[in-house]
């Protein structure tokens, strides 16, 4: 592809104004934070434009790259000490490598030759959008992950934190975590509770989705309606309509309650995804098995079940992530002796903003991080066995 | 869990009906309580001598916020599961009327003060329903960031109207109670007449204008560690809350914050025990009340959080904090030094006006 394109040098007219275009950018997000808005576009702009023309005429690539670079770790180090030297550093690496890259025509190579200008403006534009979604999709997460190693009782960045000092930052939020009754009793009910109910919902939802799979099966529809329900009624009423039904039969504060409730919320996910596998399942290797004379529960366990299980098990971890995060049902269902995990963050948030919190939730982040690489690489490998894909 | 020990007990009831005296009191129960540094310290100076002296298992539920809709739900599904509950005490009347709350005889459930006077006299006016065991007194008050007031720390609850001196926001309650109450007292109504100015439709209006002259720099709470969360980042520069919260701040976590007790509030916080809960459940809950309300259990939650001891036979007894070793009784609300300028809160007003007043001011506030 990157013979497409030859990399070829840009008019003055092109490259400064675009480079000064970037730093009005960034010295609006700079100075709205420092407080001035317009200080800080105007300031962008102007030093943006002076580095790329000085830049591109004076210097060679290579010693003017690692100019701006110290350039702007200096000008951070002045203005916020260690942190603002690896915020200026990152803004200097990143205007050296814009200004080149825009002079040099670089922007053009690995496209196709008889682009216009306004379809390689949409091309990076496109995946700057991406990236700013990806970006407000993932900074909570990267928020909570350093504030979860705080020195202090509050959700605070002190500037103890903030200057990298080893002082601001402890562990003792995991202690507390480790050590705390209230806590250590809501990971065992989360740790008693989800398996169980990932084990009904795997197989009642592997049964159902087989059975559903049959062509002679009436009202497959309505059927599968049914039972996918539980995802798309609004949790609340379900866990209304749980609580007052499981009250009467005397199911309301038991384990037994939970665990069956969260197994109807996980059935749905179980059955998507077995239901999805089975559709490149070939039924005539079923046949072929009974032909043989094995009887249908041999042929489920020796034929069907190894071809289908990674939709099997990418289920049950969606099935097991549903039950391990689940709030608003257990608060309905279950009594303080079944407090799960999520149930002690949401009264934690209320009563009292522990950073505890965030420790858990960096490591039940992490776990689903874990868990979302298995289903995915099993769904690569099922990909793989079914020939989809060349991988 | 708990179904397999009651089915137990059953099983026990039904086997050994001659010596059945296992069965006529519950040993396990669960208290329902708010949380936090509150419920930690009814664990210590109630939960645990309680339990060592009688081996009952206590399970702990944090569910004071929906106490009252959540009883009401249990009620109708036949199936109460709470033991002892603690609410704020309009909480308590409501649950009364609603025949939610058992009523409990002071005189016989109650225990006397070691010199004999009688509970009812001990807890005197605090017993505003029949219902409600009355725990502790709280305040809600100010709490200021000492190194964003300049040179003169406010001294008045007026601060909070006044943005040319103290600018910055503000948190307060999303709720009409306590902030309409200051709003009258700082647009040049009398104490005494805020109540009956509150009554009309003209000063309802009239302190929904004075709240207006703020809006736009009030963050608005609605649990009670919001505001110290705001306060600790610097995010408000005075704020409402409870004063427990606030002793937090100040003393346990070292913010550089103050208490602002002018025109502090008062509100009471105690238990009820459900009505309807079976003869066994009940006697471990009134046995649990009996002791758990006691002149030297009252006195010994105020080791362990700044609120005030219900009986006037525990003030006495209030000591230093269990962990750093500080006298309490100056961080007492009702400490004469800071009970100075207090306003009382007027239960009845608000049994009658509170659907009325909270319906115009959440009108108001999402204009």
């Amino acid at each position: 592809m990157s013979t497409l394109s030859i990399a070829q040098r840009t008019p003055v007219n092109f490259y400064v104004p675009v480079s000064a275009a970037a730093g009005a950018f960034a010295g609006l997000l700079v100075g709205t934070s420092q407080g001035s808005t317009i200080i800080g576009v105007l300031a962008g702009a102007v030093i943006l434009a002076v580095l790329a023309f000085g830049a591109t005429t004076l210097l060679a690539e290579r010693p003017a790259r690692w100019g701006i670079l110290a350039a702007f770790g200096l000008a951070g180090l002045l203005i916020g000490a260690l942190p603002g030297l690896i915020v200026g550093l990152m803004f200097g690496w990143f205007f050296g490598w814009f200004i080149f890259w825009l002079f040099e025509g670089r922007y053009r190579v690995g496209l196709p030759p008889y682009l216009t200008m306004g379809q390689v403006l949409w091309h990076y534009t496109f995946r700057v959008i991406c990236g700013a979604i990806f970006v407000f999709l993932i900074t909570p997460i990267l928020v909570v992950l350093p504030l979860s190693f705080n020195a202090q009782d509050f959700f605070t960045f002190t500037p103890e934190m903030l200057a990298f000092d080893p002082a601001g930052y402890s562990l003792k939020h995991y202690r507390d975590f480790l050590t705390n009754d209230a806590w250590q009793d809501a990971l065992r009910n989360s740790l008693l509770i989800a398996p169980m109910a990932t084990l009904l919902s795997v197989s009642f939802g592997t049964l159902a989705a087989i059975g559903l799979s049959q062509p002679h099966v009436p009202f497959q529809r309505v059927i599968m309606a049914v039972l996918i329900s539980p995802m798309i009624v609004p949790l609340i009423i379900s866990a209304a309509g749980m609580y007052f039904f499981y009250s009467r039969i005397g199911l309301q504060g038991t384990y037994m309650g939970v665990v069956l409730a969260h197994a109807a919320l996980g059935i749905p996910f179980v059955i998507i995804t077995v239901t999805a596998t089975l559709v490149g399942f070939d039924q005539s290797l079923t046949r072929a098995a009974a032909n043989m004379g094995a009887n249908p529960v041999t042929t489920f366990f020796r034929v069907q079940m190894p071809l289908i299980l990674p939709g099997v098990i990418s289920g049950g971890l969606f099935a097991f992530i549903t039950s391990f995060d689940e709030v608003v049902v257990v608060l309905f269902v279950g009594s303080a002796g079944q407090k799960t995990l999520p149930w002690q963050m949401f009264t934690g948030l209320r009563e009292q903003i522990s950073p505890t919190i965030l420790a858990v939730a960096t490591i039940l982040v992490v776990i689903s991080i874990g868990l979302l690489t298995v289903v995915e690489l099993l769904r690569r490998r099922s990909e793989r066995l079914r020939g989809m894909s060349p991988g | 869990m708990k179904f397999r020990s009651l089915t137990a007990i059953a099983a026990t009831t039904a086997l050994c009906a001659p010596m059945a005296f296992a069965a006529d009191i519950a040993d396990e129960m669960t208290i329902v309580s708010w949380g936090g540094a509150y419920s930690k310290s009814q664990l210590r100076a109630y939960h645990e001598p309680y339990s060592e002296k009688t081996g009952t298992k206590i399970i702990n539920d944090d569910s004071s916020a929906e106490a009252v809709a959540k009883l009401r739900a249990m009620n109708e599904a036949g199936n109460v599961t709470w033991d002892v509950v603690d609410v704020v005490a309009a909480d308590a009347m409501r649950l009364c009327d609603e025949g939610l709350a058992m009523e409990i005889d002071p005189d016989t459930q109650l225990a006397a003060a070691p010199d004999g006077t009688s509970a009812a006299e001990d807890f005197g006016e605090l017993l505003v329903s029949e219902c409600f065991i009355p725990q502790i007194v709280y305040s809600t008050t100010f709490g200021y960031r000492t190194d964003l007031v300049g040179d003169t720390p406010p001294t008045s609850v007026c601060a909070v109207f006044d943005t040319d001196a103290y600018p910055g926001k503000r948190s307060l309650e999303k709720r009409s109670i306590n902030n309409v109450e200051w709003a009258l007292l700082c647009d040049g109504v009398a104490k005494e007449d805020v109540y009956d100015v509150l009554a009309t439709e003209e000063g309802q209006q009239q302190a929904l204008d004075k709240l207006a002259t703020i809006k736009d720099d009030v963050i608005w709470w609605s649990a009670g560690a919001d505001t110290p969360q705001l306060l600790a980042d610097g995010e408000v520069v005075m704020g409402s809350t409870y004063n427990g919260r606030l002793f937090s701040v100040i003393e346990e976590q070292n913010q550089p914050v103050a208490m602002l007790w002018d025109a502090q509030i008062f509100d009471l916080d105690g238990w009820i025990i459900p009505a309807g809960l079976s003869p066994e459940r009940q006697a471990r809950a009134l046995d649990y009340i009996m002791f758990a309300t006691d002149t030297q259990r009252l006195a010994d939650q105020a080791k362990y959080i700044s609120y005030g001891p219900a009986r006037a036979s525990s003030a006495p007894l209030v000591g230093k904090h269990a962990d750093l070793g500080i006298d309490m009784a100056p961080h007492m609300p009702t400490d004469p030094e800071n009970a100075k300028n207090t306003f009382l809160y007027n239960y009845e007003f608000w049994a009658d006006y509170r659907d009325d007043i909270e319906a115009k001011f959440q009108a108001w506030l999402s204009q």
